[in-house]
């Protein structure tokens, strides 16, 4: 059926294009775009794609949500194991160093190189650029959505304990939220100890403390790289938040139970919560009437000279095997992507931050940061440039860490609900990501991270 | 006596069993030998290539106490939901079949619950046993800290337990509910006139004679508690909190998919279809002998 169906399309638009000779104008060449954001990030990244297709005639990106990021990477290898795979693709952070591995992709340097577009690898944030780029500093992929962890804390109930500013310290911490406690508050922090949490509580953590997750410097030099999240500043961490949850100072919030953190604290019911630069919209968008409320920096324990924090979000990827002509369109899309008027009007309409230094510069001088709705987002922006980036805040690059990630979250319910201790938990995430990193060393035999 | 249908010609059955063989070939065996095949190697997610290991990913599966902890879980959510949603159906039909007020609205109301997708069930009853904001609240306001399902492991599973049993109930039901009236009326009536009860004809007449029906529901039961359970533990709990949830289908899905290990998915969906065959031998070698067929 489908056959004689395309034979009939042929022989019609042949009969077609003999009757008009030569095309006027050449089609528009077609590529495809998948990524994994949805609702209304999916609807800001149509728009994008709308923009990019407006503004010039030779290509033409069909931009398609796969749902969210595991899915678009799950499809994207199926795809690609069909011979079916997109021009560009948006891959998550964690999954950085499985495309690394992959074979399956173009170097995005090369492809601008190429195509006659220079880009400045120097623009990037180097906090940005190199959580993506290679240990030799070469950029694989280009950073798209891009966000950093922030502390939002409630104005008000700060002021009922006289406190005008955010506590920078985790002992300050400690103290204010007793005090929270002390002046009738039912919840003064909340957090929620999932995998997804993994990113503040474990990671930008360690990295804010310049303390490593793993060995070979979080994996950069080598897929032999083994946890030590057990024997790092991280075990008091997670011992003072356990200290502080069995004292009723922390109360675990997520939507499995009925409310997740950044509604608990939108409402008022929750005085602190560390979550994402790219909840800030919604927070405002959703919060109590009335409610005072600002973000800082993640407070750090006393005494540390505070390190960069790391991003977080996703890159855009191009794929092997496909055509010279998708080429070339995907690079003019990764070029329009990499404008700063892209980077504002992409900052406007999500709580993202601008990825290069004269992207930001630009939002600045466009007055971006005074208005109130987006006031406070700069602060994302001090918090990855806190410190040039070194061997360990550089970033993780870990194979399979959805995985460790998932088993972080499992060791943290398991210590919450008191059925290990604080350091046999660490313990058993240490032994089981090894597990997870040697199984992906072996599926990788002699092969080396770029 | 079992009755036999037989053709003549032994060439037309074959012709006949074709169309199915070869549908059962492409869906079932070829991916199912394909399975085995990447049990038995260690595949690239990208297809870049792979390593026979031999039994390396059964070995490393079987010495993984995570995993025999997702098969206890399993065998524990398997027993109790199929127990569950037996009972109660069974219950229901009795009762709808004695044609008690309103048994047509039954009828119908409850064969409902099994035509919902899990995912969408699973949410209605991540909803309703939410321990700050749904019905589980009251009992939290009373008792507080009873029920947690994001931290106390029975909890969580007893929620997927009852969001699956609330499922198949409807699903039952409706079997029981035909059981129950292919019986002859005059068996009953004739009990009747013997002086028996509604509780002794129950146990003595009904019960007895929908024992077939009694065999089948429970094999699909099993099976499917151990398949058809993805959905809603995926809504509800993602396998925590600290795995006491994570089934072996669930797992099976966040090995392979999200940690992109499809060896070792492999391997666990092989141990997987063991364990539902040998279960059903069991059933049909162990139970089925008291089943009495008509």
């Amino acid at each position: 059926m489908t056959i004689i169906k395309r034979g009939l399309t042929a022989l019609a638009a042949g009969a077609f294009g003999a009757a008009l000779a030569v095309p006027a104008f050449a089609e528009p060449v077609k590529f495809d775009f998948w990524f994994g954001l949805s609702g209304d990030l999916a609807r800001v990244v149509d728009t994008l794609c709308k923009n990019f297709n407006a503004s010039q005639s030779d290509y033409e990106v069909v931009c398609t949500s796969q749902g969210n990021y595991d899915a678009t990477l799950q499809n994207t290898i199926a795809a690609f194991r069909a011979g079916k795979q997109p021009t560009v693709v948006q891959v998550y952070d964690v999954g950085t160093a499985t495309m690394m591995l992959s074979g399956a992709y173009k170097p995005a340097d090369k492809l601008m190189e190429e195509n006659g577009y220079k880009i400045d690898y120097a623009d990037y944030f180097p906090g940005i650029a190199r959580y993506y780029a290679t240990s030799k500093g070469e950029m694989l992929s280009f950073p798209f959505n891009s966000s950093t962890p922030l502390m939002y804390w409630n104005k008000d109930a700060f002021a009922k304990i006289g406190k005008t500013e955010a506590p920078k310290t985790w002992e300050d911490v400690g103290a204010d939220l007793k005090a929270l406690k002390d002046a009738g508050y039912d919840c003064p922090m909340a957090i929620n100890i999932s995998a997804n949490e993994s990113w503040q509580l474990m990671e930008q953590f360690s990295a804010l403390h310049n303390q490593p997750i793993a060995t070979k410097n979080n994996g950069y030099d080598g897929l032999d790289a083994q946890l030590e999240v057990n024997k790092t500043k991280f075990v008091q961490y997670v011992t003072d938040l356990k200290k502080w949850y069995d004292a009723g100072l922390i109360k675990i919030k997520s939507k499995d139970l009925g409310q997740d953190m950044v509604q608990a604290f939108a409402t008022g019911t929750c005085q602190v919560i560390l979550t994402s630069v790219g909840d800030h919209g919604t927070v405002g968008r959703t919060q109590k009437e009335g409610m005072n409320w600002d973000v800082a920096e993640l407070p750090v324990y006393a005494g540390t000279q505070r390190m960069n924090s790391l991003v977080g979000g996703a890159s855009l990827w191009v794929l092997s095997g496909k055509s010279d002509a998708e080429y070339k369109g995907a690079a003019a899309f990764l070029n329009f992507i990499h404008d700063p008027k892209t980077a504002l009007f992409w900052s406007t309409n999500t709580g993202y931050i601008p990825v290069t230094k004269s992207g930001f510069e630009y939002m600045k001088s466009q007055g971006f940061y005074d208005k109130a709705p987006y006031k406070g987002r700069e602060v994302a922006i001090a918090s990855l440039t806190a410190s040039e980036p070194n061997e360990i805040t550089r970033g993780i690059r870990l194979g399979n860490f959805t995985q460790i990630r998932a088993e972080f979250g499992t060791q943290m319910q398991a210590i919450f609900a008191n059925k290990v201790s604080v350091q046999e938990g660490l313990d058993n995430l240490v032994k089981n990501g090894d597990a997870i990193l040697a199984r992906f060393q072996q599926t990788y035999p002699g092969k080396t991270l770029p | 006596m079992e009755k036999r249908v037989t053709f003549s010609k032994w060439r037309i059955g074959i012709l006949f069993a074709v169309p199915q063989l070869l549908l059962i070939f492409t869906f079932f065996y070829w991916p199912a030998g394909q399975a085995v095949y990447w049990s038995l190697t260690l595949q690239q997610p990208w297809g870049g290539g792979n390593i026979w290991v031999g039994l390396d990913n059964f070995r490393s599966i079987l010495s993984n106490a995570d995993y025999w902890n997702s098969i206890t879980a399993s065998l524990v959510f398997a027993g109790i939901s199929t127990g569950l949603a037996m009972f109660i159906a069974l219950v229901l039909a009795a009762l709808t079949d004695r044609q008690l007020a309103g048994s047509w609205l039954y009828r119908v109301v409850l064969i409902w619950p099994y035509g919902i997708a899990a995912p969408a069930l699973a949410l209605a009853f991540r909803f309703i046993l939410a321990p700050e904001a749904g019905f589980m609240a009251v009992v939290n306001h009373f008792w507080p800290g009873v029920w947690d399902p994001g931290l106390d492991g029975a909890d969580a599973m007893a929620s997927i337990i009852v969001a699956f049993s609330w499922k198949y109930v409807g699903y039952n039901f409706i079997f029981f509910l035909a059981a129950f009236q292919a019986i002859p009326r005059s068996l009953i009536e004739a009990a009747a006139m013997d002086g028996s009860g509604v509780i002794r004809r129950f146990w003595d007449i009904q019960l007895p004679l929908i024992t077939p029906t009694i065999f089948f529901l429970l094999v699909i039961n099993i099976t499917e508690s151990f398949q058809d359970s993805f959905g809603i533990v995926d809504i509800m709990t993602a396998g925590g909190p600290a795995n006491a949830t994570n089934l072996m289908v669930y797992k099976i899905y966040s090995d392979g998919f999200k940690g992109l290990d499809y060896s070792g998915a492999a391997a666990q969906s092989i141990i997987l279809m063991i364990l539902i065959v040998a279960l059903t031998i069991v059933q049909f070698r162990f139970i089925e002998r008291r089943v009495h067929y008509r």
